[in-house]
């Protein structure tokens, strides 16, 4: 579906890997751990599923994964480098390159267009306009808006703003896609379209992070973990 | 592409700041009046010694002027007792001028008569310059016609004489009339030549100022002497006064001033009553670039403290810009950004926000200075070079003032600023 092929380590080798990962926050005097030692390992190519309560840390466990944070105590491997390692610059590239983030909220930029929301992370990355022009053009038809480059997503269904925001994140055609809560402003049906859309590019070889509530949604995910009260409840894997 | 880069980035700050247009225009208003009153002040300064500069080359720069002139007390007392009334420049002055030092290059000495002259059956009064030929390289006059006077029709006593246009248009003489004899007084003088006629200046007295005329001053002194009558109101007024004017070119600029005090304290150990008046085109120049630094530094100091308003302005609606889009920024952090690119993203805002107040501002500094010449008839000149300057300055404002809430933006923490409502 894309040009570029996600990069290549050996589909044995863990791509993310945690170990033992703490993180707590202070609020106020107090400590509050929102995971009390994690360990997991996520290979190239999962449709991986985080699941539990509200409180449980799933969101915390996701921030880390995603680079927007750092543990408080424990390791955190990235295609094998340690992200302890990396500065802020760096996290900020590797987002840009291998990480794909999907909200419950779209999180468009209102003042832009949808071609200018799908171009933004190829924008940062400097590819000339002309190319990213075309490649979001060709995103936009992959998630069937090829019809609405010029509009604003206030002009957007809810649907159609989580599909914006999904050929967003494959903008710079990274192999992780990060999809936190995608179909918690959604209806069912458009919500199952949504999980259709991440599905076939699970199938087509991305490594897809699923964080969710509901269990039909969780569902799609063939591996899925369960959190509570930032330890690992339980986990489940479909039989291949 | 870097250009294309810079259009992509132009555009996208364009678009952030129509996001509230009237916050945005109201925002620029302190560097539209501070940039405003920046090429308004250039303008009026730069106005005002363009116009000294304008006079001065009507006169000379480094010419002094003598004027001789009656004073009051004299005037009436003439009124009184004598009838004859004796004042202003001698001969001697003109001497002792030439006596006071090597820094002078030429002393041209004029005397003024007005006499009746006739051209065919056309007759008017004329005003005479009876002036050395010299007078000609110290004030330069364009000539329409003809020539000047030479050394030459000094020496040979010839009945020559210059006219100005203002001249010939009275005596409704074109070019033809070069070679005719026109009678002034009682005496004839060939017409060699016509010149453009002196006009006067605000702040300098031009030397042949209303002029129809000029002569060789031996000949005039020959032929009419020192004496000139006047029939006012029914009594008849006549003064005798060796010399009108006195010019005095020096030769440097640096020594007109010296010169012309010198040349002061001398005129005032010999004339008893000041029956003279001196003026320096130069130290008006200097006046001018006086004047000219004062208002600067008084419309400086306004345009700045208006600049400064404008750039805290600006800072102002840029940090209510930055938590307003907490989550925007959050977004853009998460998606890749780095924190120099956030960085980058507003303070090109803040750029075309104080570049278009600069832009805004221009137009209302071209306009200022229009409405300062209309109303008040102050010159004003826009200097080209204070157009640009003040571009950069608001632009410059934009990125000091920029650089505060741009930092701010770019410190947020990415999750806190993703979970911000």
């Amino acid at each position: 579906m894309s040009a570029a092929s996600p990069t290549p380590t050996p589909a044995s080798a863990p791509m993310i890997r945690l170990e033992n990962v703490e993180k707590i926050y202070r609020v106020g005097q107090t400590d509050v751990p929102a995971l009390r030692g994690i360990s997991l390992e996520i290979r190239r190519g999962e449709f991986f599923g985080l699941l539990g309560p509200s409180g449980s840390g799933k969101s915390t466990l996701m921030n880390l994964i995603g680079c927007l944070d750092r543990p408080t105590r424990g390791r955190y491997w990235l295609d094998g480098a340690n992200v302890e390692d990396l500065d802020d610059d760096a996290l900020s590239e590797y987002r840009l390159r291998h990480l794909g983030f999907v909200f419950q909220s779209f999180n468009l930029i209102p003042q832009l267009t949808v071609c200018e929301n799908i171009e933004l992370p190829m924008y940062y990355r400097g590819v000339p306009p002309a190319e990213s022009r075309a490649r979001a053009e060709f995103l936009a038809e992959l998630v069937g808006l090829g019809e609405r480059l010029r509009h604003r997503p206030a002009e957007l269904s809810g649907g159609q703003c989580q599909r914006v925001a999904i050929a967003r994140a494959l903008a710079n055609d990274p192999p992780v896609i990060l999809a936190d809560e995608p179909t918690g402003n959604l209806d069912t049906r458009t919500g199952l379209q949504i999980m259709e859309l991440l599905g076939a590019l699970n199938r087509e070889g991305r490594t897809v992070i699923l964080v969710t509530h509901e269990p039909d949604i969780a569902a799609f995910a063939r591996r899925r973990l369960w959190l509570r009260d930032g330890l690992i409840e339980r986990e489940e894997t479909d039989a291949p | 592409m870097i250009l294309i880069g810079l259009a992509r980035n132009l555009r996208l700050g364009i678009k952030d700041i129509l996001l509230h247009k009237t916050r945005s225009l109201l925002t620029t208003l302190g560097i539209v009046f501070g940039v405003g009153s920046v090429i308004a002040m250039l303008a009026v300064g730069e106005g005002a010694s363009q116009e000294a500069l304008n006079e001065i080359r009507k006169v000379g720069s480094r010419n002094i002027i003598i004027q001789s002139q009656k004073d009051v007390d004299e005037e009436a007392s003439s009124r009184r007792y004598i009838r004859m009334s004796v004042y202003g420049l001698k001969y001697d002055d003109a001497e002792r001028i030439r006596e006071l030092g090597r820094a002078i290059r030429r002393i041209v000495p004029v005397r003024l008569m007005r006499r009746d002259g006739m051209l065919g059956t056309r007759r008017m009064e004329l005003r005479v310059v009876a002036t050395h030929p010299a007078w000609f390289e110290l004030v330069p006059r364009r000539i329409v016609a003809g020539r000047v006077l030479r050394e030459n029709d000094a020496r040979q006593f010839a009945r020559v004489c210059v006219l100005t246009e203002t001249g010939a248009r009275r005596l409704l003489a074109g070019e033809h009339v070069i070679g005719e004899k026109i009678q002034i007084g009682n005496q004839f003088f060939e017409v060699i030549g016509i010149v453009e006629s002196g006009v006067s200046g605000r702040n300098i007295a031009v030397p042949d100022e209303e002029v129809d005329a000029y002569v060789p001053m031996n000949v005039q002194l020959q032929l009419f002497g020192e004496i000139n009558a006047r029939i006012t109101s029914g009594s008849r007024d006549m003064e005798k006064v060796e010399l009108h004017q006195i010019l005095v070119e020096i030769e440097r600029d640096e020594m007109v001033e010296p010169m012309a005090r010198a040349i002061e304290a001398m005129l005032r150990a010999f004339h008893p009553r000041k029956d003279y008046k001196m003026s320096v085109p130069l130290a008006l120049l200097r006046q001018a670039e006086r004047t000219k630094r004062t208002f600067n530094i008084v419309l400086g100091s306004i345009a700045g403290i208006s600049l400064l308003v404008g750039g805290i302005g600006i800072m102002n609606i840029m940090l209510a810009s930055v938590t307003e889009r907490t989550r925007e920024i959050g977004v853009r952090r998460a998606i890749g950004a780095r924190r120099s690119q956030i960085i980058q993203q507003f303070l090109i805002e803040t750029m075309v926000l104080s570049g278009v107040g600069g832009i805004i501002g221009i137009a209302v500094g071209i306009l200022i200075p229009l409405l300062i010449t209309r109303f008040s008839g102050m010159p004003t000149v826009v200097p080209l070079y204070s157009l640009a300057l003040s571009l950069g300055i608001s632009v410059t404002i934009g990125l000091i003032f920029g650089l505060y809430p741009a930092v701010r933006a770019a410190r947020l923490d990415p999750i806190v600023a993703l979970r911000h409502e």
